[in-house]
């Protein structure tokens, strides 16, 4: 990314995607609780309420599975609804349209429509938001066919990532992570899209570490503290958790022979478990030591900050998996 | 034709033209159902066999340019839409002829061109989809409406309150048709709703809610014109709510231990396609008529069920292609 280019929060280029989007097609709408002059729970959609008004950024009571269920509807006749869900966890509650209409109705309709649907969520912990509040679920729409689910790490990725997902014709849940809003990145002014379903590779030799979302910035930092001890580190960032960018993550464990993943999520059942099965499928004659995978404990997030902390992973964790493939 | 229909019921000819939508569908279920009991089909079916008067009589009140959002009884709602027999019963078969190629089937079955966007298997699922397709309409400043059907049971999902909420505090151009016939699978309205009508319900959400017999084509016809003027108008959604009764089981293969005999009688009686038969004698009509009708409806849907018996499956590219666009 060249010098000159500005910095702004990664919340700042959610809003950024939003505005040129609206700006650009006029079918792009909005739909969420509170997302008004309000400007949303984390302040996302901030001012796009001034400069659109009431028909383009549709505010809604909570009714999280009917107000997705409408933006199916309307993406039907065709609207390019981008929702938001307030907390990924709320997602739960909405379920049922994203699983059983968006996911469905292009097949099962042999064509005759499909649904341009953004479903915008952050998951992630953030420091005390306690379980209802922070979950990373990446792991239920593992095994969803059609639906795309992207996970932005970066404040640049975040916008080039959302104006793809809104232009694409499918459904996409698009997860953003509240950890990720306050950090700061240099993000190209005006038109910038990114390809919804490329890993991206930041090079290295020893050890490939997939990763996505907030454990990307904490996965690059480590790689960057290890390399003056000479252990070079090949971070994989899927960015599309799915479809998965398959051909990257082989190509890259092919060449280091060595797998960790990193997730926000649970380690059970997940993008992660996924990604780990794939590789013993598809690699295993290149792995030099087992497969570790690096996530949230399986119990639910914990209030308590210092709670929290042993539940989440952490830097520690994935240096601790780094190490043990290392050493095998 | 409906300008006319408020102030003067319908003409003879509009009458025996809906009797024959309603004959056409009645023969379809039975040959349907003469599927199931010689194997020829898997899964399931909710056959709609005494409630063809509310989708003849509803689907006959709009513009066929208005949209419909049906749920998992939805094969009258179809035809009355005037989908041709032959796709639907082809996609009921699996068949690459029937509108979805076989993907989809009796709940999943959808018509764009004719504005038809979907049977639904979730109950409730369909409500917020046409709510949705309103608010797009009304988005797009256009003077179609949308028409939603589902069931008494389904008036007890979240989304059947989430939606009315929604569609009145946006005024969406969105009718809400509920065939109350009187069960959800085996439970009872009766135990399953809190208020004695589904249309009581449109009180909460600041929208006219009317009861009307779902037995008589020409009540359901009158009523659907009047709501769905005012929902054209500009005025906001509408709850309409037609009492009927389905004479078959729930689905194949229901021994209907939740009701009995003596009440499905006394309902017999006021079969739609009876009540509109005596309609017709009464304006004159010929007996031989009315039997030349049914034996006419007979002999189309025997026709079609032997065309799409014949017709091909899918193949493996079909079966897994086409999951994104
Ligand atoms: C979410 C969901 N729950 C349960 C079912 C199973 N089911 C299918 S139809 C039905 C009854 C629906 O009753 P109602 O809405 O009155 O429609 P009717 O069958 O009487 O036409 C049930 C329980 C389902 N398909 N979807
Ligand atoms: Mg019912």
């Amino acid at each position: 990314m060249p010098e000159e280019l500005r910095q702004i929060f990664y919340s700042k280029a959610v809003n950024e995607a939003l505005d040129e989007e609206l700006a650009r097609d006029p079918n792009v709408a909005l739909i969420g609780e509170d997302i008004g002059l309000y400007g949303g729970a984390f302040g996302v959609t901030r001012g796009l309420f001034e400069k659109y008004g009431p028909r383009r950024i549709q505010e809604t009571p909570i009714s999280e599975n009917s107000f997705v269920g409408m933006a199916v509807g309307a993406a039907m006749l065709g609207l390019r609804p981008v929702v938001e869900i307030m907390f990924m966890d709320f997602i739960a509650l909405a379920l049922d349209q994203i699983l059983n209409s968006a996911g469905k109705l292009h097949y099962m309709y042999n064509g005759q429509v499909s649904i341009p649907l953004v479903v915008r969520t952050p998951g992630g912990a953030k420091g005390g938001y306690g379980p209802s509040h922070s979950q990373m679920l990446s792991n239920l729409f593992v095994g969803v066919p059609g639906i795309k689910v992207v996970a932005p790490s970066s404040a640049a990725q975040v916008k080039g990532l959302l104006k793809s997902a809104i232009r694409d014709p499918n459904p996409v849940v698009f997860i953003e992570n509240k950890r990720l809003y306050p950090q700061r990145g240099p993000v190209p002014e005006g038109e910038y899209v990114l390809p919804l379903e490329k890993a991206v590779v930041t090079p290295g030799e020893q050890v490939t570490v997939v990763a996505y979302s907030a454990m990307v910035p904490i996965c690059l930092a480590l790689r960057e503290a290890l390399l003056p001890r000479g252990i070079s580190l090949e971070v994989v960032d899927l960015v599309s958790l799915q479809p998965l960018d398959r051909e990257t993550i082989f190509a890259s464990v092919r060449k280091t022979g060595r797998l960790v993943i990193v997730e926000e999520a649970c380690v059970t059942g997940g993008v992660g478990a996924e990604v780990s099965a794939l590789v013993a499928e598809h690699c295993l004659d290149a792995l030099e030591a087992p497969i570790r995978r690096v996530g949230a404990a399986d119990v639910p997030i914990a209030s308590s900050i210092e709670l929290e902390k042993f539940i989440l992973p952490g830097a520690d964790d994935v240096l601790r998996a780094v190490r043990g493939v290392l050493e095998w | 034709m409906l300008a006319r229909l408020r102030a003067e019921g319908l003409t003879s000819d509009q009458l025996a033209a809906c009797f024959r939508r309603m004959l056409r569908i009645r023969e379809f279920e039975e040959a349907l159902g003469d599927l199931f009991t010689r194997n020829l089909l898997g899964g399931t079916s909710h056959f709609c066999i005494g409630q063809e008067a509310c989708a003849v009589g509803v689907v006959g009140a709009l513009r066929e340019t208005d949209w419909l959002v049906s749920n998992h009884r939805g094969h009258g709602h179809l035809l009355a839409r005037g989908l041709d027999p032959y796709r639907v019963m082809a996609e009921l078969l699996g068949r690459t002829d029937g509108y979805c190629g076989g993907r989809g089937g009796s709940q999943h079955m959808c018509a764009m061109d004719l504005h038809f966007l979907g049977t639904n298997g979730i109950t409730g699922g369909g409500i917020p989809i046409g709510t949705g397709a309103a608010w797009a309409l009304r988005y797009q400043g256009r003077d179609e409406i949308v028409v939603v059907f589902f069931g008494d049971g389904a008036s007890n999902q979240g989304t059947f309150h989430e939606s009315l909420n929604m569609a009145a505090l946006g005024k969406l151009p969105v009718l809400f048709v509920c065939e109350n016939n009187g069960y959800g699978m085996s439970n009872p309205a009766a135990s399953s709703v809190a208020v004695p009508h589904v249309a009581d319900r449109a009180v909460a959400y600041s929208m006219p809610g009317q009861t009307v017999d779902g037995m008589d084509v020409v009540a359901v016809m009158q009523a659907t014109q009047a709501m769905a003027e005012r929902v054209r108008a500009g005025e906001g959604p509408a709850l309409l709510e037609l009492m009927t009764y389905r004479f078959c089981g729930h689905s194949k293969n229901d021994p209907r231990v939740y009701r009995t005999r003596e009440e499905e009688a006394t309902w017999g009686e006021r079969d739609c396609l009876t009540v509109a038969a005596q309609s017709l004698r009464d304006r004159g009509a010929a007996e031989a008529e009315i039997t030349r009708l049914r034996e006419e409806a007979h002999q189309e849907m025997a026709a079609v069920v032997e065309r799409a018996l014949a017709a091909p499956t899918g193949d493996r590219d079909h079966a897994l292609g086409g999951v994104y666009a």
